[in-house]
């Protein structure tokens, strides 16, 4: 059978650039995580919970539960507080 | 939208702030985290996963979440979470993964029936025939536009916190071919595509289009703003809504479910994103551009988010209960574009209702609920709570208002008239739906109307 030739119909990708990940922790004892509530329904209550369950079990590692400001936008405000007071954070829950 | 918005946050607390951070999703999104943290160049960013929904659930049975196995890798969940802060990290998790993606201009040659099969198994149709994009016909597509085919038309994406993709001139007019567009709708689909409004929007709430055309163009090109506007009935609002849809899921890199489509139930109107012409000659009103600020001689294309209607007939002696009872009953985030036969338009018209402004205006004051139900609303508590607490009206006040006290409904901004039909019933419906919030367009200031002049 014949063939043709068509045109491709996608777009144009960006280049990806690469992004490391920041250096982990040197263990639990003692350092401080930021609980991050993302704003999104119930994601308070998930992150109490794991706060709960980190204070039954790894009772050495110090938590806050905080709540990015909107979801929908950078919280540079945070996230310099958590650079500065904290040593890692967890952010949920994305939906 | 929240899982490349969590995963776009993570990825900021890792590389610009220093901090190793966690993601937990819904179980559900697995596959749409792994490409996003993928093409942001991340693709080994820290992440967990619970299972759904985490919504509606009690802080109990989210204890039981956290407690449980991850769904994803099988493991226990908090030892998972840290397992990743505290893992050693290897050279490839420091660096992370540069590539980049390269899109031929043409596909090597073969049958048609093998290009057929290629289309649609690498998802580059909507599982029905196209019309295969050769050059021959290409070129004769665009010929309806006046612009290079090497023009950068605009950005997509499927949403926020995945890549823009580019595309151009020539890009949309292979998506037009494949749609059975012809070369005098062009301008048209290019004034679509270059709104940079996906028609394939990744939400989970199925959101799909409603595309209005005003202007002189519809007759130009012979849309129909009469019998069967929104059915299988004219050419040009087929194909020109079909291709809207087409070009957007080829250039914005894909609408793959569970990847780059994560609408739970789909929506049919995506099939040709609802497009037709405004009844403007049938209307007692003024056109829905001229509304907003266009000319009457301007052509133009309004790309609205829809995701479903209520129909009824007639403006009948309780038509106030009516109009209270169908969209009361709809989601205040949403919004309503009414669509009116040209008979139901002329009736509220005759009501004193002598432009739509008015109109809107009593249904914003008329159409009201309970503070408390407004606010219990899943897309009102997740999306409007944010603006309340910042302060930002009038979200501020009712949010502080009694929860039985009664609220708007909706905003003006929020209400839209078109008239559309040919007046042998006088049939009319609440589409609940919306213009793009715009916290969602790829800029703020982007329009919903856009002109088509300007892509002749």
């Amino acid at each position: 059978m014949a063939k043709v030739t068509v045109l491709d119909p996608r777009g144009y990708a960006p280049k990806i650039t690469a992004r490391g990940l920041a250096p982990q922790l040197d263990g639990l004892d003692g350092k401080t995580v930021y609980l991050v509530d993302v704003g999104w329904e119930n994601c308070d209550v998930f992150m109490h919970q794991m706060q709960g369950w980190l204070g039954e079990h790894e009772p050495r590692v110090r938590t806050e539960v905080v709540r990015w400001r909107d979801q929908h936008e950078p919280d540079p405000q945070l996230c310099e507080r958590i650079r500065h007071d904290g040593d890692a954070a967890i952010l949920g829950v994305g939906l | 939208m929240c899982a490349p918005e969590v995963s776009g946050h993570v990825m900021t607390l890792e590389t610009e702030y220093g901090v190793p951070t966690v993601a937990v999703h819904g179980a559900a999104f697995a596959r749409l985290v792994d490409s996003v943290v993928q093409v942001n160049g991340m693709p080994r960013a820290r992440r967990a996963y619970v299972p759904m929904p985490v919504l509606t659930k009690t802080p109990a049975e989210l204890r039981g979440y956290v407690e449980g196995d991850d769904p994803v890798s099988g493991r226990p969940f908090m030892a998972g979470v840290l397992e990743a802060l505290t893992r050693p990290l290897d050279a490839d998790d420091l660096r992370g993964v540069e590539f980049d993606r390269d899109t031929p201009r043409l596909l090597e040659p073969d049958t048609e029936e093998n290009l057929h099969r290629l289309f649609r198994d690498n998802a580059w149709t909507d599982y029905l025939p196209i019309v295969l994009p050769t050059e021959a016909r290409v070129a004769a597509m665009l010929a309806g536009t006046s612009h290079a085919p090497d023009e950068i038309v605009g950005q997509m994406r499927p949403t926020g916190f995945r890549e823009l993709w580019d595309f151009t001139v020539e890009k949309v007019a292979v998506n037009a071919v494949m749609a059975g567009a012809e070369p005098e709708y062009l301008p048209v689909i290019l004034a679509l595509a270059s709104s940079g409004m996906t028609a394939r929007q990744s939400s989970t709430s199925s959101m799909a289009n409603m595309v209005v055309v005003n202007g002189p163009i519809r007759d130009e090109i012979g849309m129909n703003s009469g019998l069967g506007a929104l059915g299988p009935y004219n050419q040009a609002n087929a194909a020109i809504g079909r291709a809207f849809g087409l070009l957007s899921q080829n250039v914005q890199g894909g609408s793959v479910p569970g990847l780059t489509y994560m609408g739970a139930q789909g929506n049919n109107f995506a099939y040709n994103s609802l497009t037709f012409a405004e009844n403007e000659e049938k209307s007692p009103w003024e056109p829905y551009h001229v509304q907003h600020g266009f000319g009457a001689d301007e052509s133009t294309a309004t790309v609205f988010y829809v995701w479903g209607n209520v129909w009824t007939e007639g403006v009948r002696s309780r038509w106030e209960d009516k109009l209270k009872a169908i969209l009361g009953g709809q989601d205040p985030f949403d919004g309503s574009i009414l669509v009116l036969d040209p008979l139901v338009a002329r009736s509220f018209y005759d009501l004193g209702f002598d432009r739509k402004e008015k109109l809107i205006d009593w249904i914003h004051e008329n159409v009201r609920i309970p503070a408390g139900f407004w606010w219990e609303n899943f897309t009102t508590r997740n999306l409007m709570h944010e603006l309340a607490e910042q302060g930002v009206e009038p979200w501020s006040t009712y949010g502080s208002v009694p929860p039985e006290q009664l609220i708007p409904m909706f905003e003006p901004d929020n209400i839209h008239v078109v008239v559309v039909g040919g007046s042998s019933n006088g049939q009319w419906s609440s589409f609940q739906g919306r213009t793009l919030d715009a916290r969602f367009r790829n800029a703020p200031t982007d329009p919903a109307t856009i002109s088509i002049d300007r892509w002749r």
